[in-house]
């Protein structure tokens, strides 16, 4: 254990800290998010940006072990870090009890890529990436020697370390692939079995695309949690051994102590599910990429770095307000001309959970938008301008046909031993988009009225219960929830604001098209910027303006106690918060607080004007 | 630590477990052979034992005694868990024969002899008494140095002191639970092994934690070499009792099962060192296997001339003899399945128990082997500790590629399952007995339980950030402690129950749900249903064919999974009739009575109740009683302890206090709101000792003081005429002191305790039950509705008040105070304010009026 070991691996993550911390290297490493597996070479450096799905055991591995040589008698260090299999040349063999042998411990996580993550989020991450290789799915392998050269040069010096801090210890592997790259991608079709059931790769979502890996942590995995984003760079390890040992398992099956299933679903074909040895990771705050990676002052580490950061900010903030204008009339244009509801939906699209006090989510901020026209594309309008504004989204059709079928709530399926995926497993800050206007009369089964539940407490506590069959589990989440409904949704919401369009477009279809073609892709990008931006502001309120808030309740409270109760001052509070954000402010000022609370006279104004109207109706 | 050697196989790979850190460890080794050897005390021997009796013994004995070792030791020991070696395998003895003589032959260098020997002999030991502990004697003597190779153990000290420990051993802190029917004055382990000696169970469970208490240096040896060590153990109590119970017969050797380690609790820490190494663990079974002969030792039998062999398994692998010993035939060895050895072996999936996860991950598995006897003891869904020797093979090399996984694969081999729940049946939660609280822990809860304040600390750590409702807080508190449970079967009253049942009930927007929903989340057998939802199968139990096994299971709803927990029923208003009637039995029994599909059982239901519930026009009508406004029948009613009423008090200085509440709670950061209450998991270990260790009885004064309470409390009703307060009631204030007592820590009800209770008592019902017109607490409301005469009343005065305003002629506004002084001068009887304005409110709401400030305008 106190080889030099610690040492040299303290060492790997610095370098290579060091060397992607460099301008742009980043962008030189190849994503396994845009680039397909076989494209990428075996036990090369490789970058995904993927969510935690699942966490499996840990594993204890040959961190250390030697081979011998029958014939020779001679013996070789070689170290096990980093790879999946344990090399040893042709003639020589393991020595499992050796006493140089050390066995450490790593943690596997399941990963997936982001549910729902928006196309253009996706489209500008491989952009950054074509200037390495222009095109990321169909090039020819020799298109990608020119940045396996560059990355060689990264690897390179590592392996050098790796080697002298090896004693001698050669790194087959490593090294020799390079030039096999081509016979191994091949090798790597066949080895894809001619998959009897597809795999389930266990996606949140349905009709995801992209890897699933499984990535392999070594170092202080307990700070990872399921569904954190987060952005890895590891070394792929696609071996085919990997699939090979799967058919053998049916020899052994008896002793394995695993069933199929589960051997199925821990050990999937490389080709598939390749895996990824972590060499560095870092969770992300946010997956909007064109803002700089952590804006947390603390945690960005170099000067330099600290600068490009605050200085983007610091620029962004300078022409906040015509953005917010911009975005306002943007929005009001989507909604039909109703402002007031585009102001909320900024709101909405800012607000975060950002403290919980005792089971009490705080920031949360549902907004329920009534009055939409029934079975119109106009929800699916609103979704498609959402998903341009937010990096992650899903939109959910609340049919009874969907409710009944759909699996919302993760499940853990003992049998192959691991968490199965539900809708409900997304990942922070996801906009969903629930769309009630699709609900029709009809029976709810078991299952529908624990998908409700479960939608219910999503809502009102910002958490999942997540199934374990024995029990339940829950785990916290922090996703922007939208509900768009004919009436009052059925579901609880923080805030509703009933629609009240101005105009009636006579083809909805193309208006909405025309609006989203009509904003120039640099405005788009600056919608984007500055939702994500703002959500990561702090903010606080003054003694003075507590002081007031406090005197303006208590006026309010004797003029009407009635209908001004706790629950409205926590939501003038909230959006009062979100008012002073949206406009860069920080802290809460008067001005602030009294729009705020105009806000909520006019939102409560619409309300009460369509319960008359219903009551008229009626 | 790596060594994958040892394991699965439980053949111990003679090179040694290569595990240790510290061992130095090569190829072949002897040492290894002599820890078979061990083993083979614990198996081989006992088959013999019991057809044996001492005495034709003595020879073979003496005989070993004379040349030493080798030869008896058998080869089939099983390393650790020695229950392979079971009894279940016949044919014992002749391999026992076969196998003196290999051994013999596997030679014996002189370092080895001692420890040979001294298995060997404690083979014997058991056999017959004193030959043995001579030859311990002289052992030590010339053994001091000797340990088992790669440890530090040296088998005849570690022996002795195992036996000192066994005989001189007694608990200082003995728990009843545990001992039941042992002299705790008396060295414990000898009263079990007499135990033994009458039941004839041949298992001797050992407390790791009584071991250390004893000698820390053999429970760290324990620990560390559980493979070697716990044959020592199997020895030495086996030399013990044979000693002293020549004449027992048992089924095979006593074997020893250490539980409790302290090595581990949590799965979650187990990591690469640990490889080896005698761990407890506790988890939930989520799977088992079928059950798996897994050989032994096979028999072989040469086709050609007959001859027979045994060859035990190695590191899970037979190897077939390819030549025949005997005629030098080659490959005519034949396997013959029906005389070769298998034992059970079953392998079961245990997952982390929800409670020790750290908050955001998925819980961890481990695999574990159970042997033997051990098959079948758990069913999925059990709560467990699991002691066990923690293992990791290597992945096997697939024969034909060269590489090797660079995984291992990890499992434990079980020595002593705990149920963790099984215990509950009885009433004491497991728990909280074991050992969830550190000495420290204990130390400083008590502490705690000292102060004075105590009591006010504790509520308002109860959801900090729901603002004030202090008594309601108060008695959510006493509801989480519990009563004392009493037992009057014997008279014929059954259980009195404990648990304490409360109502919130009041507007909406007052945060009940937040309540409940933190309560919820505080105590580890919370359930938490919302009346509209659930049915009446939902919260009690229906019965499902399994489709598998076409059998009848029994599914448990809410209710009775609670059972010693707390069951937060939202929207109470909102549940049907039939539904609520299942309460019935619940809340006063305890018990829920299933009569389905032809099972018929009665489940306990140990369950306090927490419900919410909206008033049935939603906002509270102050004009109504509790019972028009909730709408319950009156028999439910009268079960809850406790009925809050959560108003909006609309009330400027309030108003106030929590518009500053709230406005903090929106940019406070999060650390200061640590600091500045209890945190919760405090909170949780307070109740949980509280609930586990205290049993408050009735003091002397503070049974007068409640006799008095009762007393005050029917006067009041018979004065009126009407029966007012009921046993329950009195019954609810004992419960609510007891609980107060044990917020305490105390062991005693006392005086300020009925004070407490009573308050609380009266403060609830002074919200739910005060007689609007005469301010006194009535009870009756709760059990008969509201007193007739009391509305009547109201009635009158608010025809009255019309009357005079009618005949003030066409005013359309009049001074307040003007009117209230003219009522006033007209009635004979004295009116307060409050009933003036209660009077003005039912005119309002009759849209005859509205009052605006100090002037009252018609409509």
């Amino acid at each position: 254990q106190n080889l030099p070991s610690s040492d040299w691996e303290k060492k790997v993550t610095e370098y290579f800290k060091e060397k992607l911390k460099e301008n742009n290297a980043t962008n030189w490493v190849p994503s396994l998010n845009d680039v397909p597996v076989h494209y990428l070479k075996p036990n090369s450096l490789v970058k995904f940006r993927c969510m935690v799905q699942d966490m499996f055991d840990p594993e204890f591995y040959m961190g250390v072990y030697e081979t011998v040589d029958p014939n020779t008698n001679a013996r070789v260090l070689h170290f096990g870090k980093y790879r999946d299999v344990a090399e040893c040349g042709p003639q020589q063999e393991i020595d499992l009890s050796s006493s140089q042998t050390i066995t450490s411990e790593r943690q596997t996580f399941y990963c997936v890529p982001v549910p729902g993550e928006s196309a253009w989020s996706h489209a500008y991450l491989s952009a950054s990436q074509d200037r390495v290789s222009p095109s990321t799915s169909y090039t020819p392998s020799r298109h990608k020697r020119s940045y396996e050269e560059d990355e060689d040069m990264d690897l390179h010096p590592s392996k050098q370390k790796e080697q002298h801090l090896g004693s001698g210890s050669d790194i087959p592997g490593c090294v020799e692939p390079k030039r096999l790259e081509t016979e191994a991608s091949a090798g790597h079709h066949l080895a894809a079995p001619n998959c009897s059931p597809p795999l389930d790769l266990n996606f949140p979502l349905p009709g995801e695309k992209g890897p699933a890996c499984l990535v392999k942590v070594y170092e202080s995995w307990e700070s990872f949690k399921v569904n954190d984003v987060l952005e890895v760079y590891g070394i792929l390890s696609v071996d085919p051994v990997l699939s090979i040992e799967r058919e053998g398992s049916t020899l052994d099956l008896m002793e394995s102590m695993d069933t199929a299933e589960e051997q199925r679903v821990h050990s999937p074909p490389a080709s598939l599910v390749p895996r990824i040895h972590v060499i560095l990771a870092q969770k992300l705050q946010h997956i909007n990429p064109l803002l700089p990676a952590c804006l947390n002052e603390e945690e960005s580490k170099t000067c330099e770095y600290l600068k490009v950061t605050s200085l983007f900010v610091s620029n962004f903030m300078s022409e906040l307000s015509p953005v917010r204008a911009e975005l306002l009339g943007f929005l009001t244009h989507a909604l039909l001309g109703d402002s007031l509801a585009a102001e909320y939906l900024i709101l909405h699209l800012i607000s975060t959970v950002y403290a919980r006090r005792d089971v009490l989510p705080l920031g949360k901020f549902t907004l329920n938008l009534s009055g939409c026209p029934r079975h119109s594309v106009f929800t699916e309008h609103i979704y498609r301008i959402i998903q341009q504004l937010v990096p992650a989204s899903h939109r959910l059709q609340m049919t009874i046909e969907n409710m009944n079928h759909l699996r919302l709530i993760p499940r853990k399926d003992y049998a192959a031993n691991r968490l199965v995926s539900g809708v409900l497993q997304l990942a922070s800050n996801t906009s969903l988009l629930i769309d009630e206007t699709q609900l029709e009369q009809g029976q709810l089964d078991t299952t529908g009225v624990h998908n409700v539940t479960a939608l219910g407490n999503l809502i009102t506590w910002q958490k999942v219960d997540y199934d374990f069959s024995y029990h339940q589990m829950e785990f916290p989440c922090n996703i922007n929830v939208l509900i768009t409904s004919e009436g009052r949704s059925l579901l609880p919401s923080d805030c509703q604001v009933h629609l009240q369009p101005q105009l009636l477009p006579p083809n909805m279809e193309e208006y909405m098209n025309s609006l989203l073609t009509a904003v120039l892709p640099s405005v788009l990008n600056k919608f984007r910027i500055y939702l994500s931006l703002l959500r990561l502001l702090d903010y606080s309120i003054s003694d003075e303006v507590t002081k007031a808030v406090e005197e303006d309740f208590v006026e309010m409270r004797k003029n009407d106690p009635e209908s001004v109760t706790a629950d409205d001052l926590h939501r003038t509070l909230l959006v009062a918060r979100f008012l002073s954000l949206s406009a860069g402010q920080t802290t809460l000022s008067r001005e602030r607080w009294l729009r705020a609370k105009q806000l909520e006279a006019l939102r409560k104004g619409r309300l009460q004007q369509q319960k008359c109207v219903n009551g008229n109706e009626l | 630590m790596s060594s994958p050697a040892s394991t699965p196989s439980r053949r111990r790979s003679k090179r040694g477990r290569g595990s240790n850190p510290p061992t130095p460890q090569d190829a072949r080794s002897p040492p290894s052979q002599k820890r078979r050897t061990d083993d083979s005390t614990s198996t081989g021997d006992l088959q013999p034992m019991p057809t044996s009796p001492p005495a034709d013994v003595q020879s073979p004995g003496a005989a070993d005694a004379l040349f030493s070792s080798p030869p008896q030791f058998r080869h089939s020991a099983i390393p650790l868990d020695f229950d392979i070696s079971s009894p279940l395998t016949y044919g014992t003895p002749s391999s026992r024969v076969e196998g003196t003589p290999r051994s013999g032959v596997r030679g014996t260098p002189v370092r080895q002899r001692p420890d040979l020997g001294s298995v060997r002999k404690a083979r014997q030991v058991d056999l017959h008494s004193d030959g043995p502990t001579e030859d311990v004697m002289t052992e030590q003597s010339l053994g001091q140095r000797l340990v088992i190779w790669g440890t530090d153990v040296n088998v005849a000290s570690c022996k002795e002191k195992f036996q000192r420990f066994l005989q001189h051993f007694i608990d200082p802190i003995a728990k009843e639970d545990e001992d039941i029917g042992l002299d705790v004055n008396e060295p414990r382990y000898m009263q079990r092994l007499e135990e033994i000696n009458i039941v004839g169970e041949p298992f001797l469970n050992v407390n790791c934690d009584h071991l250390r208490s004893f000698d820390e240096n053999l429970y760290r040896q324990l620990i560390c070499y559980p493979q070697e060590v716990i044959p020592t153990f199997d020895m030495a109590v086996n030399e013990i009792f044979f000693d002293r119970y020549p004449d027992s017969i048992l089924e095979h050797q006593i074997q020893v099962r250490p539980y409790n380690a302290l090595k581990t609790r949590n799965m979650r820490s187990l990591n690469p060192e640990d490889i080896d190494q005698l761990i407890t663990i506790s988890g939930m079974v989520i799977r088992t296997s079928q059950l798996m002969p897994e050989m032994q030792e096979a028999f072989f039998k040469c086709q050609v001339c007959a001859f027979t062999t045994r060859v035990e398994i190695d590191r899970g692998r037979i190897a077939e003899p390819s030549v025949c010993k005997n005629c030098n035939t080659t490959h005519s060895m034949a396997l013959i399945h029906n005389r070769s050895m298998f034992s059970d072996k079953q392998m079961i999936k245990l997952q982390e128990s929800p409670e020790d996860m750290p908050p955001g991950q998925t819980p961890h598995t481990v695999v574990l082997f159970a042997h033997n006897d051990l098959v079948d003891k758990v069913q999925p869904g059990d709560r467990v500790n699991v002691t066990g020797i923690y293992r990791a093979v290597p992945i096997r090399v697939n024969p034909r590629v060269s590489s090797v996984k660079s995984v291992y694969k990890t499992h434990i081999d079980v020595i002593h399952y705990r149920k963790t729940d099984s215990k509950r049946l009885h009433g004491v939660d497991e728990e909280t007995e074991q050992k969830v609280f550190t000495e420290e822990r204990v130390k400083m809860l008590k502490e705690l339980s000292k102060k004075a304040d105590i009591y006010e600390r504790l509520s308002s750590a109860l959801a900090p950030s729901i603002y004030e409702h202090e008594d309601i807080k108060k008695g959510i508190l006493l509801q989480l402690f519990g009563g004392s449970r009493k037992d009057f079967t014997h008279t014929g009253r059954g259980n009195f129950r404990a648990e304490i049942n409360i109502l919130l009930c009041g507007d909406p927007g007052t945060s009940k749900s937040q309540l409940l929903q933190y309560v919820y989340n505080l105590v580890p057998r919370g359930q938490y249903t919302s009346g509209r939802g659930s049915s009446a199968v939902g919260l009690t139990a229906y019965v499902m064919k399994d489709p598998e096994t076409r059998q009848l299971v029994l599914q448990t709803g809410a209710l009775v999974l609670s059972d010693n927990g707390i069951c937060c029923i939202d929207e109470f208003d909102k549940m049907n009739e039939s539904t609520r009637s299942v309460l019935h039995e619940v809340m006063e029994q305890q018990t829920l009575s299933i009569a389905k599909a032809g099972i018929i059982c009665q489940l306990n239901a140990r369950t306090s109740i927490l419900a919410a519930a909206n008033p049935i026009e939603s906002q509270w009508n102050p004009k109504k009683t509790t019972i028009e406004n909730i709408q319950l029948p009156h028999t439910l009613l009268s079960r809850f302890d406790l009925i809050f009423l959560m108003l909006d008090p609309r009330d400027e200085a309030y108003d106030r206090r929590l518009a500053r509440h709230l406005v903090s709670l929106y940019y406070h950061s999060e650390e200061k709101m640590e600091e500045e209450y209890m945190d919760m998991a405090v909170l949780r270990d307070y109740i949980a000792y509280a609930r586990g260790y205290i049993a408050p009885r009735l003091g002397e004064e503070a049974s007068q003081a409640l006799i008095e309470a009762y007393v005050d409390m029917r006067k009041i009703g018979s004065g009126r005429g009407m029966v007012s307060a009921y046993p329950r009631q009195l019954e609810s204030l004992i419960r609510l002191a007891e609980a107060h007592a044990k917020v305490r820590f105390s062991e005693k009800v006392d005086i300020v305790d009925v004070e407490e209770a009573k308050r609380l008592h009266r403060e609830a019902l002074k919200q739910s039950a005060t007689d609007p017109r005469t301010g006194i607490v009535d009870i009756s409301i709760l059990t008969t509705g509201m007193s007739a005469t009391a509305r009547k009343r109201r009635e009158e005065l608010a025809q009255a008040l019309r009357k005079l305003i009618q005949s003030k002629g066409k005013t359309p506004a009049l001074k307040y105070q003007q009117l209230f002084e003219d009522l006033r001068a007209q009635s004979e009887t004295a009116i307060t304010k409050e009933m003036f304005e209660e009077a003005l409110r039912a005119l309002a709401d009759d849209d005859f009026l509205t009052v605006t400030g100090k002037t009252v305008r018609l409509l």
